[in-house]
């Protein structure tokens, strides 16, 4: 019955960028481990085949994905950033998970520097915070943004989803959110004050047949 | 040739049960209960929620944040292993048909580890559904045969509702409900205002304490995950671990059946099955066969089990068996509530589901579409997974956070206010209805397919109905109704019109597929008869949702369960009396 009774699988994920250009040297990367206890025997072969993989992103990449994604969520006083929140390790195992967001944000990003290259003659994470803001600005409003960026509208709002999405399953960004569940506790219902900010009651009949 | 044999089993059974979901569980329990020896095969591998659970797991304990797989169509901590698709196990669609979508759950517990714990008895009328408006066919049993079996389900299993003294959602031996969160008294508000009822749920989820192998429920929200103290029903945890523990099962994982055996007389002797873990193929005997391996697999089983003496399939003499396939109805629809944004903070997990539902309300005869639909609400502040906060730029531009105007999309601190003001604000609603049985809608086996066991696949015929297509039309007006009455914002599901059948779903998509192998009192148009058992072959019995003879607007498991028991009783008896 009790065959092996935990296997844990070694996801071996690069650091964020700042530190990848460093790691290149020390050969630094981080490991984060998963209790697969709940998977099936598919799940875990396939958890292993998908970790033998070759990183998808380069290093260029992921420090672009890294400086991109604290754009989108930076460190301010409510919360950590997104390479904090290990969103960059999230998108390179995402995009192996489900492949359809490979070309999207590898072009895109390519897309990026791209476009840096023409304004500022340099790549995206190569240029200053300022210049990084001002091409961000020209992307980040799908309403407001000029026709010929289209596609990197398209891919920013690819990005913001990924890190935004990323983010909020973190550690960090639950917290940030107020999640306040998956706890053992028992149901009392709405509380009182919340009740009467809508304008809400329960009825007898709810608090008699109630728990 | 030497290299390949079949092992037969030494033992001969009182009875050999294929699937340890709702229904099968049920068999196991009852049989093992009264002394049987009983062999219960499982397609899939072991499964206990008390080892095997994801519950408490926070999302950035999965890679992928909780995203669905194919092998977790529902999410990655969702407790079911496979679905839609499974690898090396295919089904084909007859070209012309709508898609059916055929979900298989391959382990302990079967599909019992998927569901919502949804408990609804069906009523009266459900059960004499032609004699009231003259399509399908009645049930040849009524409600108050199986009003006993529901109290007993009620009682051995745990179910909490509430008594309103509704004609066709009979009473029950109820558990008391949780009180509604606060998205559910805004759809209570709304809907009531409209002479729509909303009232308690009914789930299998012990809000109390019932005995001493399970616990309570500690409000998580993640029944869909399985439960680690039992506190919900899953076949595993409340069927199949007592009936094994009463040393008369044995439980035989990885087996996947491939035909029911018979003898020259035409009676059943048992299964032949493939061991996935040694690929051999084996041999269990036993007095008795029940098939409880779903609705679709029971009726392929039967249509691969061919012989002299039943050269159409087992239990086929009629030629219905696969026909009169029918799923629930389901449309959708979801927004936000301007009201909910920048709430406050709380735990709001409640119970795994809804805590709140709308029954049935409404008189056919005023309306242009037969049979009825129940309303299930969904909303609050979950527990984020993947997908959460993707879209934001399609919200932060259409209302104000916390009282400023921006333009859509964004980034940095501002969008992170964005996302915690939008939290707990998207409600959505979903129906779920009654499909007419009807003889052309069918699974058959596919002549030129078979799957890694070389077993022949099924091929599925089905098409939706303008009687299902009215209904979703329905569904829609009445949740744009409600969503007007409580002020909400529709950001989803508003746009189906006839063109796509008003987002009716594919059949099978609602996983409340039936009537396969219907029961009735004539053997030349029903395969078994009011006990379950088959018109042809007196020792074999059905106990899953194949043997539906139509289904109603309430989800199907309550039902499986009890008519499993009264099967398994009937088996009692009869084996007693040497009838078989």
């Amino acid at each position: 019955m009790d065959r092996r009774k935990s296997i844990k699988a070694l996801i071996l994920g690069t650091v964020s960028a700042g530190v990848v250009i460093q790691a290149c040297k020390s050969e630094k990367t981080t490991v984060a481990e998963y209790n697969l206890d709940d998977r099936m025997q598919e799940e875990k072969d396939y958890l292993v085949k998908v970790n033998a993989e070759p990183t998808f992103f380069d290093e260029h990449e992921m420090a672009t994905i890294t400086v991109l994604g604290d754009i989108i969520m930076p460190k301010d006083e409510t919360s950590g950033s997104a390479s904090e929140a290990k969103v960059p390790e999230f998108i390179e195992f995402i995009v192996k998970d489900m492949p359809e967001h490979k070309v999207p944000v590898r072009g895109g990003l390519r897309w990026l520097d791209l476009h840096s290259f023409n304004k500022h003659g340099k790549s995206f994470v190569s240029c200053t915070s300022a210049q990084q803001i001002g091409i961000v600005d020209e992307i980040a409003y799908p309403k407001k943004a000029k026709p010929e960026v289209a596609q990197g509208v398209s891919f920013f709002n690819k990005m913001r989803d990924l890190v935004t999405t990323g983010y909020y399953t973190s550690e960090i960004g639950v917290k940030d959110l107020g999640y306040m569940g998956n706890v053992p506790n028992q149901w009392q219902g709405v509380p009182d004050d919340v009740l009467k900010h809508h304008g809400l009651a329960y009825t007898e009949k709810e608090l008699k047949e109630c728990i | 040739m030497s290299d390949f044999q079949v092992k037969v089993a030494p033992k001969n059974y009182d009875a050999v049960i294929v699937g340890s979901g709702a229904g099968g569980g049920m068999a196991a329990y009852v049989l093992a209960k009264a002394g049987l020896k009983v062999c219960l095969l499982e397609a899939g591998p072991d499964f206990d929620p008390a080892k095997h659970s994801s519950q408490m797991k926070n999302p950035w304990e999965s890679p992928r944040r909780g995203a669905s797989t194919k092998m977790r169509p529902f999410g990655d901590f969702d407790a079911s292993f496979w679905g839609w698709e499974i690898d090396g196990e295919p089904y084909t669609q007859t070209k012309g048909a709508d898609h059916f979508d055929w979900w298989r759950a391959r382990m302990v517990g079967g599909r019992t580890n998927h569901w919502g714990r949804i408990s609804l008895r069906f009523g009266p009328r459900d059960f004499k559904r032609k004699s009231i408006d003259g399509l399908g066919d009645d049930w040849p049993i009524g409600y108050e045969d199986v009003k006993p079996y529901y109290d007993k389900i009620d009682q051995l299993i745990g179910v909490y509702g509430t008594n309103e003294g509704l004609e066709n959602d009979p009473d029950g031996i109820f558990l008391p409900p949780p009180k509604p969160r606060l998205h559910e008294l805004m759809f209570k508000k709304a809907a009531t205002g409209i002479n729509i009822p909303v009232i308690p749920s009914r789930l299998s989820i012990l809000t109390k304490k019932i005995n001493d192998e399970r616990g309570a429920c500690f409000y998580c929200g993640q029944c869909n995950r399985s439960c680690k103290v039992y506190g919900d029903f899953s076949s595993s945890s409340v069927l199949v671990k007592p009936a094994v523990m009463t040393g008369n099962v044995d439980m035989i994982t990885g087996a996947m059946a491939r035909e029911v055996l018979t003898d020259n007389e035409g009676k059943a002797k048992g299964i032949s099955y493939v061991n996935k873990m040694d690929k051999q193929e084996y041999q269990v005997n036993a007095k008795v066969v029940i098939l409880g391996a779903s609705t679709c697999e029971t009726a392929r089983l039967l249509l691969n089990s061919k012989s002299q003496k039943h050269p159409n399939g087992l239990a086929n003499s009629s030629g219905v068996v696969g026909h009169y396939l029918h799923d629930s109805t389901g449309a959708a629809l979801g927004g936000v509530i301007p009201n909910l944004m920048g709430r406050k903070r709380y735990n709001e997990d409640g119970v795994g589901g809804m805590h709140v539902y709308t029954p049935w309300w409404l008189d056919n005869k005023k309306l242009d579409f037969p049979r009825g639909y129940h309303i299930e609400y969904w909303g609050g502040m979950s527990q984020p997974g993947y997908g959460f906060g993707m879209g934001t730029q399609g919200l932060n531009g259409k209302f104000q956070v916390n009282g400023k105007t921006k333009e859509e999309g964004g980034y940095g601190s501002s969008l992170k206010e964005d996302v915690r003001f939008f939290y707990g604000a998207s409600v959505g609603m979903g129906g779920r209805g009654e499909a007419v049985p009807r003889f052309e809608n069918h699974c058959k086996i596919d002549p030129d397919v078979v799957d890694k066991y070389g077993i022949p696949v099924l091929n599925f015929n089905c098409k939706n109905s303008e009687y299902e297509i009215k209904q979703a039309k329905h569904m829609k007006e009445t949740f744009r109704e409600i969503m007007h009455e409580m002020g909400a914002v529709i950001t989803w599901g508003d746009q189906d019109d006839a063109t796509n059948n008003y987002g009716l779903s594919n059949p099978g998509n609602i996983i409340h597929e039936a009537g396969t192998v219907r029961m009735g009192s004539d053997k030349k148009t029903a395969p078994l008869n009011a006990w379950g058992q088959a018109h042809d072959c007196k020792n074999l019995f059905c106990v899953d949702g194949s043997v539906f003879t139509s289904q109603a607007d309430k989800n199907i498991t309550w039902t499986i369960l009890a008519l499993s028991m009264r099967t398994s009783e009937y088996i009692l008896d009869q084996l007693q009396k040497q009838n078989l």
